[in-house]
């Protein structure tokens, strides 16, 4: 087994007509790393991920997976790579277990080692005692769970898995996590993962954040959080727009109205909260502080909440969706 | 839990991987088809109706013209190629399915050649439409066909020939087709007339010249005469009737023989499977 890194991107981009999807992007995803591609729908994620699986043809640049070219070595990418899509590729007329047989051939799975991985896979996302049932009548949640065993059926070294949790209650969402913990417990495997939810990015060992194509920022979420510093506190006011103007004037911050509160980002917001109250010379309604999240640092680093930045780029997305066809 | 991950080395790439792909493509077509057992009444229905209502109704008509034969037994070979048809078409077409479903997607980023995948669909819609024809075979002595061992072999080893060019014609149709309604639209208008000029409805001999080219023409003609051929030469039918309702196929002055009829339907088989692979690595 090479001893480079899991994923090697130089330089990537992706053209669909005039619009570029994806910018020239450079990165590098170490073995056992969990990696987490994080951005706004519409920013280059799923088509980077794409290629990086070599079901789409970079424009320019070169991509290595486990060592493999995406575009000159497909077969030997496609060998060492697990992929879970966002939209569900089971079989529903077949039941679990055979959906699972036949990823098992198609990939080459040696015969004498089939049905214990079977087991495996499938006791681990909880699913054994369903195996006989047809796949039609799981849920969104079991389906993603059957999609991420039949991933790793075949030992990739790379598993690939665009918006795993994406349309999932909670609950669900959480389970998935634990699988995906336990996978890094049990085997020698990289996980490269897309996610517009915040709170996700968590878990990766390192995040790329990436807006309009192009990756912004590459670190672990602490790094990221602790660059951006300044903990985030947001009022409500009778009158936003005088209390804007009192915080600039007395206490030279830049404050704006975000999810319809005064938010403002200070050095150490709970000793900034008395001086505050008794300073700004308005009442206040309610307050509240919090340490820096990602999206924070999403914010800071692309000017914008990953929401907003979303309704901007529906109509790449758009674009991508059906150039996807 | 096991605590240990049970490792998998897939082995490079060779001919038994493409083997294995090819059987399991194949084995998921027959699961499906056996699974529907709905599909399986309707693709039936039709035929059978075909065979004896409008072949009965047709007989009455007919019977002075054609004696000591019922007009039905020349209808069975017809009817047979229709079942096989159709259900070849149909299993076809399930790759607009998984298209739509996404199925498809799970195959081909799978690290197998795609000519494989193509291969491991026509044998399998080949042979569920065989599996559908064997359903009408049994019912020969319903219409006066003899249960003879020779030409029960015969007409199965016709019908998988037929079976698999009609699906490989279905696939690549399939193979750029984004959604099933327009499948199934280019699919009835492909099939009725190469149901209607193929003879399996009424003789060819006899035509106006126009309609002659067109029956010739058409490659389905060789798939229903031959398996004529086979029937009739297991009755007994005055040599004027057999004239009139087995005529075989001519090229102006060529008598066409089965062999050759045959082969024509297995070269274009092939043919189109060639393209279907030529279409999906094309797609790729």
């Amino acid at each position: 087994m090479s001893t480079g890194p899991a994923v090697a991107v130089h330089g990537l981009r992706k053209n669909y007509g005039k619009v570029e999807a994806v910018k020239g992007v450079d990165f590098e995803v170490a073995p056992g790393e969990v990696f987490g591609f994080l951005g706004p729908n519409g920013a280059g994620k799923t088509t980077t991920i794409s290629m990086l699986c070599t079901l789409v043809d970079p424009t320019g640049g070169s991509a290595l997976v486990a060592g493999h070219d995406v575009v000159r070595e497909r077969d030997e990418v496609r060998r060492n790579i697990g992929l879970v899509f966002q939209d569900p590729t089971l079989d529903g007329y077949l039941s679990a277990e055979q959906n699972l047989r036949f990823h098992a051939e198609l990939y080459g799975v040696p015969k004498n080692v089939v049905g214990d991985r079977i087991r495996q896979v499938v006791e681990m996302v909880a699913l054994w005692d369903r195996k006989d049932a047809k796949v039609m009548t799981f849920s969104g949640g079991m389906k993603r769970r059957l999609e991420i065993a039949r991933g790793l059926l075949h030992s990739p070294r790379v598993l690939f898995l665009d918006e795993p949790t994406v349309g999932l209650d909670p609950q669900t969402r959480s389970a998935i996590w634990g699988y995906i913990n336990e996978l890094r417990r049990l085997e020698d495997i990289t996980i490269f993962m897309t996610t517009h939810y915040m709170d996700e990015a968590e878990y990766c060992d390192r995040i790329a954040i990436i807006d309009h194509g192009e990756v912004v920022v590459i670190d672990s979420p602490e790094a990221l959080k602790a660059s951006v510093g300044k903990d985030r506190v947001q009022i409500h006011t009778g009158d936003d727009a005088a209390a804007i103007a009192a915080l600039r004037e007395r206490f030279g911050v830049e404050a704006a109205v975000r999810e319809g509160a005064v938010t403002f980002a200070v050095a150490s917001g709970e000793e900034f909260v008395p001086r505050l109250f008794a300073e700004l010379g308005m009442p206040i309604t309610s307050v509240s502080v919090s340490r820096p999240s990602l999206d924070d640092v999403f914010m800071s680093y692309t000017g914008s909440t990953i929401r907003d930045a979303e309704s901007g780029a529906d109509a790449m997305s758009w674009m991508r969706t059906m150039a996807r066809r | 839990m096991a605590t240990e991950a049970i490792s998998v080395r897939i082995p490079a790439r060779g001919a038994g991987h493409d083997l294995r792909a090819v059987k399991v493509v194949l084995h998921r077509e027959l699961l499906r088809f056996v699974n529907d057992r709905t599909r399986m009444a309707s693709m039936l229905l039709q035929p059978v109706l075909w065979l004896f209502v409008m072949g009965t109704g047709l007989g009455s008509l007919v019977r002075g013209s054609i004696p000591g034969v019922d007009f039905r037994t020349f209808m069975y070979p017809g009817m047979i190629s229709m079942t096989v048809i159709m259900t070849g078409m149909f299993s076809a077409g399930s790759i607009v399915w998984d298209r739509e479903f996404g199925f498809l997607r799970e195959m081909l980023v799978a690290p197998v050649s795609r000519s494989a995948i193509v291969v491991g669909k026509c044998l399998g819609g080949a042979l569920v439409a065989t599996g559908q024809g064997v359903v009408i075979l049994a019912m020969a002595g319903l219409v006066g066909v003899p249960y003879s061992p020779s030409l029960m072999l015969t007409l199965l080893a016709e019908m998988f020939l037929a079976a698999f060019t009609i699906t490989a014609f279905g696939v690549t149709l399939a193979a750029r087709m984004k959604n099933m309604q327009t499948f199934f639209g280019l699919m009835q208008m492909a099939i009725m007339p190469m149901m209607f000029l193929s003879g399996a409805m009424f003789p060819l001999a006899n035509l106006p010249s126009w309609l002659h080219v067109l029956t010739v023409v058409n490659p389905m003609t060789y798939a229903v005469d031959p398996m004529r051929h086979a029937v009739f030469s297991h009755l007994d039918v005055p040599a004027q009737v057999d004239a009139v309702l087995n005529p075989g196929v001519r090229w102006f002055d060529f008598q066409v023989p089965v062999g050759l009829e045959l082969g024509l339907v297995a070269a274009l088989g092939l043919a189109l499977m060639t393209a279907a692979i030529a279409q999906f690595r094309r797609a790729e």
